[in-house]
């Protein structure tokens, strides 16, 4: 990706970031969605565009750092088991220091929980290429649902709430507005850094073959969990969020909503390109738009139209748009013959 | 005396219940360019999958430098230092030259952190124009790798295996599916890799006018078991080997 | 515990997990097939089962009787699943491992998200009235379900002797053992690839209208049933139907068990939980294969 390009798209997304929550106070939380939504494909294309393993089950680390990121709000000051029996907050008062010492470090170990399932679980699935590492994360994040589901101390089927947010509804918003865009801009970062690392250049490789990646002594597995776990990580860290905007955290439809995020999380990425920095976000913000504007005109058949997009995508633009534009203007992205005199 | 970096001891392999490698011993000179010839299905990719760690053997010793890496895996064994190409040439076909090269720096001594080292220092990337010169890609080294030609691709996959400084290298094949015209430059460049890096080569071909050409010495494999061994006039006139080539089953 | 008190039972567990195992065996010989075959791995298995059985169940509302609806739901399905074959999977084949994949979970959202418009979210059994037995005292088999283990039974039998002696079915084994020379010997491989995804798709509807008549079906069980079925191939393997039939019958059991045992909401996280101890099972082998390094 040329440097120009980049950073003339860096600064307005910035500006507009930050201004957006006074520009349109009505739309605070779709915008902060929007953020998440960035946030989600930027993590999947790690696994599944940059690295070539499809995971289904990514939102699994969505739950976790939910539940670790109320788990830790609230345990430090109370006993779990007591608050989810009383339904959560009217009986358990926080103070102002206790709510945001709970807070950012829910926040903080959310995204370390998650992280750490990530290569743990790493594990068991990454001997599993392709079809089995799909349908496997696949399948942990539908059981890791309905096991939360039957967990009384965190709440089972009727959820935990979080803590009352100590001021007022709109300091609110805007506290959880920023701390989704801080943690979108951070994923970006943080991924723009380490593709341009070894990493990034493994994890490729990884894809492209990984068989050759292994014969040339590359540590695959070390890699792989890595990789996971860095996008592991930020999803645990969107959950702790989104679970605080939510305000209680039920398993199936909250915490682990596998067929709505989940499904979202690989429909961006596909549309936007996969593989690419960009894509990601630019597919997140094509998406999510869209989805705002049109979903309520569907009338009950938006998921059958959702379900023909990621089919279409697949079959007949697999590349996505940036792949298209990588294909259509290869020479803006460096790719040329250039002989030595020229150079040298 | 010579020193002998890989040594095989009575290594078989069958797949079910074909017999692939039988009782097979040999030894690879250090510093020098072996080849292994025999007709197809005689058993050399089997040979160079035990001696890689691509499956494990039924029974013998498959000893590098010394040390047995018979139980070891395709990775560790890489880093120790053995590396191998493939018949069917690969490569990784989404990424450019550049960083094909970029990756196939040695992993041998590669700690957790280095994972996010700097990709481009200014050693490496000079190490990458130098080889992806030497293999004549230098021009291209912007393109997507899997945009080349078969030819270019298996040019591209030496410079790869180059440059992870191995110091014995397995070659299944070089000339295999290249141009007539390009195999003397391959030629010499196997050579010179050879005599210039101090790299062992360790080859499969069916060309016999390369591994003539080439190596000082031979093994020659038919039905699984080792046929004959010797410099290349010994082989050109053993009888057995030009029984095997003709047919004589 | 109630097993160990009375050990009769575990003949009923042990019963009703067969019944149901045997219908998981038959939607698991369909993925073997298209997956041995086409290596498309069909994620949509699931749902095509379900369909099957809103097929069956629908005809039933109208007056048919599933068992009726059972042959129209193996024609429609197969036809279902030429159309399929001909708009979305002759597109995917030729690409790389996950094309195919996300491509049926497309599909697979498709087809429950249209089956849960139509016939909405409720659970469903379609009418079959036939009598429920009792044998050794509290034992109950309803005659539907012994009726439809047969019925298993004979339709993998049909499609085994097909696969043999047929020509189009010695035209899919050439086909999966090496579609190029296939090709070469004149075998019209899309055409083979077309059959065989048809084929797969009749037999989840032949499945789907069994589970419909002795279990339940909703537009969002699919995704068990897929998951079922990539538990079973990748512990039998496919080209291997002994071992589909035996694992589909172990699943059936197991889940049962695990229901009684457990109580029902692990149902799901059982199968899942075997699906995993499988994934890690195969990587054990292959570790023993030099395949994976830790």
């Amino acid at each position: 990706m040329n440097k120009n390009f980049s950073f003339k798209l860096h600064f307005p997304i910035l500006v507009f970031g930050i201004a957006a929550p006074f520009l349109f106070p009505g739309l605070q939380l779709q915008i902060a969605t929007l953020w998440v939504m960035v946030l989600f494909a930027l993590t999947w294309d790690i696994m599944g565009g940059q690295m070539g393993y499809n995971s289904l089950g990514n939102i699994m680390f969505f739950g976790i750092g939910m539940y670790t990121s109320v788990l830790f709000q609230v345990g430090q000051f109370a006993e779990i088991g007591a608050y989810t029996a009383a339904h959560g907050g009217d009986d358990f008062t926080f103070t102002n220091a206790q709510y945001y010492q709970g807070l950012v470090i829910g926040i903080i170990m959310s995204g370390v929980v998650a992280a750490i399932a990530a290569a743990a679980l790493g594990w068991t699935v990454f001997g599993l290429r392709g079809p089995y590492f799909a349908i496997g994360t696949l399948g942990m994040a539908i059981a890791a649902g309905e096991l939360m589901g039957t967990w009384e101390w965190v709440g089972a089927g009727s959820g935990i709430s979080v803590p009352v947010f100590p001021g007022s509804a709109e300091a609110r918003s805007l506290l959880f507005y920023f701390l989704c865009f801080g943690a979108a801009v951070l994923t970006f970062v943080v991924l723009q850094w380490v593709y341009k690392t070894r990493f990034g250049l493994a994890v490729n490789a990884i894809r492209d073959d990984e068989e050759k990646a292994e014969a040339m002594g590359i540590h695959t597995v070390r890699y792989k969990t890595v990789a996971w776990a860095i996008s592991a990580f930020f999803v645990g860290i969107s959950g702790a969020l989104f679970g605080n905007i939510t305000g209680i955290i039920e398993p199936l439809e909250v915490a682990f909503p596998t067929v709505t995020f989940g499904i979202f999380m690989v429909a961006m990425t596909l549309l936007g390109g996969k593989g690419t920095l960009w894509g990601p976000v630019l597919g997140a913000v094509l998406f999510h738009t869209l989805k705002e504007v049109t979903w309520t005109y569907f009338l009950g058949w938006q998921w059958v139209a959702l379900g023909v997009l990621i089919i279409i995508n697949v079959v007949f633009f697999q590349q996505g748009i940036m792949g298209w534009l990588m294909e259509k203007f290869p020479e803006k992205f460096g790719i040329v013959v250039e002989n030595k005199e020229a150079t040298r | 005396m010579t020193n002998y970096v890989i040594e095989v001891e009575g290594v078989s392999k069958s797949f079910g219940g074909v017999v692939a490698n039988k009782g097979i011993s040999m030894k690879v000179p250090d510093g020098k360019i072996t080849g292994l010839i025999g007709p197809n299905g005689s058993g050399k990719t089997t040979l160079f999958n035990s001696i890689v760690g691509y499956h494990p053997i039924d029974e013998g010793s498959i000893k590098f430098k010394g040390e047995e890496i018979s139980k070891y895996r395709v990775p560790q064994i890489a880093r120790l230092g053995l590396l191998r190409t493939f018949q069917q040439t690969r490569i990784y076909s989404n990424m450019n030259c550049i960083e094909n090269m970029l990756i196939s720096i040695p992993h041998r001594k590669m700690k957790f952190v280095d994972m996010f080292g700097e990709r481009e220092a200014k050693e490496t990337m000079e190490e990458v124009d130098r080889l992806l010169d030497f293999v004549g890609l230098y021009e291209k080294r912007k393109l997507r790798s899997g945009d080349l030609s078969f030819g270019q691709q298996k040019l591209l996959e030496f410079a790869m295996a180059l440059m992870n400084k191995p110091e014995v290298l397995l070659l299944d094949e070089p000339t295999a599916g290249i141009n007539p015209t390009l195999i003397n430059g391959l030629i010499d460049r196997l050579r010179r890799a050879n005599e210039e890096f101090g790299i062992t080569l360790f080859v499969i071909e069916h060309n016999m006018r390369v591994i003539m050409n080439m190596a000082e010495n031979i093994y020659c494999l038919a039905h699984g078991e080792m046929l004959a061994h010797g410099n290349p006039e010994e082989i050109q006139n053993d009888q057995s080997v030009i029984d095997a080539y003709l047919g004589a089953h | 515990m109630v097993l160990v008190a009375a050990p009769v039972f575990n003949v009923q567990l042990l019963l009703d997990g067969l019944f149901i195992g045997a219908t998981f065996a038959l939607a698991a010989y369909g993925l073997a097939l298209v997956w041995g075959v086409m290596n498309v791995k069909n994620l949509a298995q699931g749902d095509f089962v379900i369909m099957g059985g809103y097929i069956a169940w629908w005809l039933g509302t109208q007056g048919i009787h599933p068992l009726w609806g059972l042959p129209i739901a193996i024609v429609v399905m197969f036809a279902f699943g030429w159309g399929i074959y001909v708009t979305i999977i002759r597109r995917v084949i030729d690409k790389d491992l996950f094309t195919s994949l996300l491509a049926t979970f497309g599909l697979a959202i498709v087809i429950a998200q249209l089956l849960n418009l139509m016939f909405g979210p409720e659970v469903q059994t379609a009418e079959s009235d036939f009598a429920i037995r009792q044998i050794l005292g509290v034992v109950t088999v309803a005659e539907i379900k012994v009726l439809a283990f047969v019925l298993c039974g004979i339709l993998a039998l049909a499609v085994v002797i097909f696969m043999k002696k047929s020509r189009m079915g010695q035209a899919i084994r050439a086909t999966a053992q090496d579609p190029r020379a296939a090709r070469v010997m004149g075998i019209d491989t899309d055409k083979v690839y077309a059959f065989t995804f048809s084929l797969n798709a009749a037999i989840c509807g032949a499945a789907g209208a069994l589970i419909s008549m002795i279990w339940v079906i909703q537009p969002f069980y699919g995704i068990s049933y897929s998951i079922r079925s990539f538990v079973i191939v990748t512990a039998a393997g496919f080209g291997n139907l002994p071992g589909v039939i035996m694992a589909g019958l172990g699943l059936g059991v197991m889940e049962n068990y695990s229901g009684f045992v457990l109580g029902a909401e692990f149902q799901q996280a059982t199968v899942v939980g075997l699906l995993l101890l499988v994934l890690i099972w195969r990587q054990v082998q292959q570790r023993k294969l030099r395949q994976v390094v830790s």
